[in-house]
């Protein structure tokens, strides 16, 4: 946690000498370099961490640290705006939300193992190579060449270069600025539609979370007595059924 | 020294397999759903070198409304979970099955 803190502090610099002297920082490219290679080694750590550790409150917190690292990222690759959402919504609102369902639910214990698939594990991580390959072939392997980065300086090579974010995020107001005239001059309507789905979600949620007074409304938890429903006794076996339900929790 | 930007695009789909092989190995629906919130973040660190590459901030525009859909979805996908956990006490993904034939 405190090599986060570190490598955060870093970047707040380079970002800081980027806006005062932009030319000399951006231009160099060596911050950019040493802070990747800090931080996407935590980062992948973190994330696979997130799917090893038993215990489901340690992998939430692994994700907020994978969460803070793609937010250092963000600041390094000229995405000021989304570094800070990154910040405040990831880091902040929905793994707040997480850690209190696992409070909540009181379930940060290991699951029971038992394996329903045999061979499964292997298949996945099999198939993980596989689709790994091919992303990095496919999406990465074009700019891997050292043309392809982003210093701003004369690119010799044929691979494609990288045009880079510095002469727009230096006009209309810089990089908030540029988001914001997007969002409300061309992109407006997929704009108002988020707002719309956000509400539908904060709608969807108070109907899921509300407390159901009969609990026979929902689907019953008991398999073997359902499946053992007979035809024409539905009343008195649903008596029954009621009252096999455990307590409210 | 400097960082092409392909190795951010190779960080981004490591990042997104660790999430796919964290849906398909791990049967805790909880982990599951934050291993879906890791690859959301991949596709958004992708979008933003994008966005980067090709000069302009449309990119981290499609990265703003990723974002507002991944909150949408944890708000109803985790009011989801506790309705299950309600019902079955348990919220090992192997228990609900009662689709199985």
């Amino acid at each position: 946690m405190s090599g986060v803190l570190a490598t955060l502090a870093a970047v707040v610099a380079q970002v800081g000498g980027q806006g005062i002297d932009t030319g000399a920082a951006a231009s160099s490219g060596t911050a950019e370099f040493v802070v990747f290679v800090i931080v996407a080694p935590i980062s992948l750590g973190a994330a696979l961490s997130v799917i090893l550790l038993k215990n489901a409150v340690h992998a939430a917190l692994m994700l907020v640290v994978n969460f803070f690292t793609i937010a250092v990222l963000y600041a390094v690759l000229e995405a000021q705006f989304l570094a800070v959402v990154q910040v405040i919504v990831y880091a902040g609102a929905i793994m707040v939300l997480f850690l209190f369902m696992l409070m909540l639910l009181g379930v940060d214990r290991e699951l029971a193992f038992r394996d329903r698939l045999r061979g499964q594990k292997a298949a996945a991580v099999l198939l993980g190579a596989v689709l790994l390959g091919a992303l990095v072939v496919g999406v990465a392997g074009r700019y891997l060449g050292t043309e392809s980065a982003c210093t701003g300086a004369a690119v010799s090579g044929d691979g494609p270069p990288c045009a880079g974010l510095a002469s727009v995020n230096e006009g209309e107001g810089g990089n908030v600025g540029g988001i914001g005239v997007l969002l409300f001059t061309e992109y407006v309507w997929p704009f108002e539609v988020t707002s719309v789905l956000l509400v539908i979600a904060a709608l969807g949620a108070m109907v899921l979370g509300r407390k159901h007074e009969d609990e026979s409304e929902l689907v019953d938890t008991n398999r073997a007595e359902r499946v053992a429903v007979p035809a024409g006794g539905e009343p008195a076996h649903q008596r029954e059924l009621e009252a096999s339900l455990p307590e409210e929790q | 020294m400097a960082v092409p930007a392909g190795w951010y695009l190779g960080l981004a789909a490591a990042l997104f397999v660790i999430g796919v092989v964290g849906v398909l190995i791990r049967r805790n629906l909880i982990v599951m759903f934050m291993c879906v919130e890791l690859m959301l973040n991949s596709v958004n660190l992708t979008l933003v070198t994008f966005s980067r590459i090709n000069g302009n901030l449309e990119g981290q525009v499609l990265s703003f409304f990723v974002m507002v859909v991944a909150a949408a979805e944890v708000t109803v996908g985790l009011a989801l979970i506790v309705n299950l956990f309600r019902l079955k006490a348990s919220i090992d993904a192997d228990d609900v099955d009662a689709l199985r034939a």
